[in-house]
């Protein structure tokens, strides 16, 4: 293979990881300098438009009215309160899904069976299932005049309207995520990796843990960050199942359009723009763990 | 479901699927139900001229419509990023393969408030559209610009991956054939990230469609002319109306769910073509 | 402390009634409509204060907002809300008929139980460049009126009455008012969910002549977000928007709270309470109190429903159900 650098020179400075230099540097997998200029410059000024932009929005709207009252949203203990709401609703639906992701992965990319593919449709279905009706189905399960309504009021137990119908919402909502980063990354790996390992005398855990999981490690990262995101920003199901009780039952979503309902668009966007940053904080993770198991690689 | 299937060595099986279909039936399958057996309260002449009363076809058509056509050019849009995060190194790299699940994350009314405030008249894109005569917020061009922008990190987060496993050796083997870059991309590596781009057309298709929170402060929601599906099941709920809103509910549901079936059927198609075992 | 409000609410999920019986100190629910929450984080601490110092009980109101029918369903499908209040009655009939709400409820308080009452005004820009002056002008063609959607905002729902009242009384016919209602919302170019979300369209996006909205949320607009500059034009006559309040009894006597719900809507009708109801812009039903703050409510003719429509069940039957006079009006205009 003939490595060409000289044209290297639009390339600059940006220390770009082994993977991309090895893209670029090789003929083969190079496009022509004008045709990367295109995808690049249609790709950016998509992502410009259409992500940049609003982002900004939130976080020149954040800091309207300066640092001090997008610290004092903060600081505020309604928004404390619906911090550590979402966190905690987070910290149980993400590794419930996780769990489920890797399950239903392994049964639909390892083995054949009949109803694959309507399977694979039901685990999508979440996604298209408009928020607004997941919180009326489980109003119609656990509501007052629902199927346990008057079971659960007699023990009373609560649900809906309490910190377990966010929970379930949120698991609802965020259910296909892992799942669907995984499906296509297994059967896109095959199996012949975990076959030759049983024929090698592995066993079912150690087929899994030395043999399948370093292969989908990254598929797997993106789908609990995916996962996670869009559990903490979920708006309409938690919205319909949460009763907005303030400091109790609201979620960092529900106390953003609190404030914003209150005409306190500062605080609002402050609120929201922590949502983003959390989301950004946990692709530093992701990053970080990238490096490092790159640097323990060599 | 799965009844019948050819020997593997594999392990596991049982137990990982039984754990699917029993999760998939708790979590899913049976508040899903609840929704069809409320609507079975009405008969079939009155789900009818609920589901087909003028305004609610039209919110179908808006609803479906801008949903595919968001997923479309997500689909266009979302591979051409994910192909330079993965293959070109450029300044501020890292920051927007960051922020590409930034839409995941924004609680979906802040995402319409904020896209509002963009492309409003007065806002900082619809001042220049404004003149030109291209109208966005409050009309259906908005529902088009919010299902995008929910939609786009599907896409990008279900190719991206599979763009950093393509072993470069098939490219080589292409080049050194004679095949120039078009080629080798058409016949060799866009086949392989077919079945993943459609899986993320799929899903930015399936989650555009119920979407609620971002499109209601941008789509303007009059009748038979911007208003969404979900609306009209909120609606509905609101004048306690149950059976009227698990009604479109149903229909939606149904539709999405054939609409997903055949694109996963698709997709296991291409899968199949391309060589790879499913 | 809310520091420990999660461990709390998982405590309460499990376990509410060992709290209720256990502690001295009670909690009780308010679910209320959009527009109130001002209103009620100053009535909240007000209550509690008054009953320490008159019943030495130690008291804590939550509170949780959101559109008044959608806050109805919730109560219906077992948010443990101990008190009702709303800007429309329908919304507690909605509970009398669940059996939640006792059907006298009306007859339980002063005023027909509405502890106060707006009306729906016009807010226009400053110096009002279109010189709308009553509702003929906003059938005007060319200009723009923003209101919210009627079938999800009772906001909407008393714009619409109070259009239709007035076209009701110039023309002297339905058919003329419904005429009238058609041109009117032939202006309208947006249809927000709620009151706040039209008047974030009107003052943040720069859509719109004219809004129509509660004079509690003109008079606030006109304060909060001034320095954009806009004024208040009272029509001729508008609707009496009272905004009703009642005990859910079913709930409060399961958890024991049924005598502590009264007195926190009795303690409404106080001079004390009907103070703050004045400081939030909604009209005292205390002569008094009103008197106290006539330059901020400007004498304005208004008519209720019920004199005029026949009451909010016969309204929303003939123009707000599906496929009702307002759904006929949106399809063809």
């Amino acid at each position: 293979m003939s490595i060409v650098i000289g044209k290297q020179a639009l390339v600059t400075a940006a220390p770009g990881s082994a993977a991309q230099t090895r893209f670029e540097k090789n003929r083969a997998t190079r496009e022509p300098v004008w045709v990367k200029r295109i995808i690049l410059g249609l790709g950016l000024t998509f992502f410009t438009i259409f992500l940049l932009m609003p982002l900004l929005a939130v976080f020149v709207e954040a800091l309207r009215k300066g640092l001090d009252v997008y610290w004092q949203a903060l600081r505020d203990p309604d928004a404390i309160a619906a911090i550590k709401l979402t966190l905690l609703t987070a910290v149980i639906a993400v590794p419930l899904n996780l769990v489920f992701g890797i399950a239903a992965a392994w049964s639909i990319a390892k083995f054949d069976f009949r109803g694959k593919q309507l399977l694979i449709t039901l685990i999508d279905l979440p996604f298209s299932v408009s928020p607004v009706i997941v919180g009326l189905m489980y109003v119609l399960v656990f509501g007052a005049s629902g199927w346990f309504g008057s079971w659960l009021i007699e023990n009373d137990i609560k649900i809906i309207f309490a910190v377990p119908g966010i929970v379930l919402a949120t698991i609802f909502v965020t259910f296909p995520f892992i799942a669907r980063e995984l499906i296509p990354l297994m059967q896109a790996q095959g199996r012949e990796e975990e076959e030759a390992a049983v024929v090698l005398g592995a066993r079912g855990w150690q087929v899994f843990w030395y043999v399948t999981l370093p292969n989908i490690k990254w598929g797997l990262l993106y789908g609990v960050i995916l996962c996670n995101a869009r559990a903490m920003g979920e708006f309409g199901a938690v919205s319909v199942v949460s009763g907005h009780i303030r400091g109790l039952t609201n979620t960092m979503p529900l106390h953003v359009e609190i404030l914003y309902n209150e005409y306190q668009f500062a605080a609002a966007f402050a609120v929201a723009s922590l949502l983003a940053i959390l989301a950004v904080f946990t692709l530093v993770i992701k990053s970080w763990v990238e490096y490092r198991t790159h640097k323990l690689g060599h | 479901m799965a009844k019948s299937r050819s020997y593997s060595v594999l392990p596991g099986f049982g137990l990982s699927l039984g754990y699917t279909l029993v999760y998939l039936g708790l979590i899913v399958l049976i508040p899903m139900a609840a929704v069809f057996i409320k609507t079975a309260e009405l008969s079939w002449d009155q789900f009818w001229n609920v589901v087909s009363s003028p305004r609610v076809v039209a919110s179908y058509k808006l609803s479906f419509g801008a949903s595919l056509l968001a997923a479309a050019i997500n689909a266009v849009f979302g591979m051409l990023l994910a192909w330079a995060l993965v293959r070109y190194s450029f300044p501020g790299k890292k920051i927007i393969d960051a922020l590409i699940d930034l839409p995941f994350a924004l609680p979906t009314a802040v995402a319409g408030i904020a896209l509002t405030a963009l492309y409003a008249p007065n806002g900082w894109l619809g001042q220049y559209l404004e003149p030109l005569g291209i109208k966005v917020a409050f009309a259906p061009l908005g529902v088009l610009v919010a299902l995008v922008f929910i939609g786009l990190p599907f896409v990008v987060r279900t190719v991206q991956p599979i763009l950093e496993d393509l072993e470069t050796e098939l490219e080589e083997a292409a080049a050194s054939l004679g095949a120039n870059r078009w080629q080798t991309f058409w016949y060799v590596v866009f086949p392989i990230l077919l079945p993943a781009l459609l899986t993320g057309f799929a899903l930015a298709f399936a989650r555009a469609v119920g979407e609620y929170g971002s499109v209601i402060f941008i789509a303007g929601n009059i009748p038979m002319v911007s208003e969404i599906t979900p609306l009209m099941i909120i609606t509905r709920l609101e004048q306690y109306d149950y059976n009227g809103a698990t009604a479109i509910a149903v229909v939606m549901l149904v539709f999405s769910f054939v609409l997903l079936l055949a694109i996963n059927g698709l997709q296991a198609w291409t899968a199949r073509r391309t060589g790879r075992t499913l | 402390m809310r520091f420990s409000v999660i461990p709390k609410t998982l405590a309460a999920a499990l376990s509410s009634t060992l709290l209720i019986a256990s502690a001295h100190s009670q909690t009780l629910l308010n679910v209320s409509y959009d527009v109130s929450r001002e209103l009620y984080k100053d009535i909240n601490p007000a209550f509690a204060s008054h009953m320490r110092q008159q019943h030495q009980q130690t008291v804590s109101v939550n509170q949780s907002h959101g559109g008044s029918s959608r806050q109805a369903m919730a109560v219906a499908a077992g948010l443990e809300a101990d008190i009702v209040t709303m800007n429309q009655s329908p919304d507690i009939d909605m509970l009398v008929s669940n059996g939640l709400v006792d059907s006298n409820w009306r007859e339980q308080f002063p005023h027909q139980a509405t502890p106060y009452t707006t009306t729906s005004v016009f807010l226009v820009r400053k110096g009002n460049p279109k010189n709308i002056r009553d509702w003929d002008d906003l059938t005007r063609a060319g200009l723009t009126v923003i209101v919210p959607n009627p079938k999800t905002s009772g906001n909407g729902r008393y714009t619409y009455v109070a259009a239709w009242g007035y076209a009701l009384e110039k023309t002297g016919s339905d058919a003329g008012a419904e005429q009238f209602v058609r041109a009117l919302l032939g202006n309208v170019p947006v249809l927000d969910g709620g009151g706040r979300g039209a008047t974030t369209t009107f003052t943040q996006r720069g859509v719109g002549d004219v809004l129509v909205t509660f004079e509690n949320e003109a008079i606030l607009i006109a304060q909060e977000l001034g320095s954009a500059g806009f004024d208040i034009v009272y029509p001729s006559v508008s609707v009496d928007a009272a905004a009703p309040a009642a005990i859910v009894k079913k709930v409060t006597e399961r958890r024991g709270t049924t005598a502590l719900a009264r007195q926190y809507l009795d303690f409404l009708f106080t001079t004390e309470g009907q103070q703050i109801i004045a400081k939030h812009n909604f009209r005292p039903r205390n002569e008094d109190v009103l008197a106290e703050n006539a330059n901020r409510f400007p004498p304005v003719a208004t008519f209720t429903v019920e004199e005029k429509l026949g009451g909010w069940e016969a309204v929303n039957k003939r123009h707000f159900v599906e496929g009702a006079l307002f759904d006929q009006i949106m399809v063809n205009r």
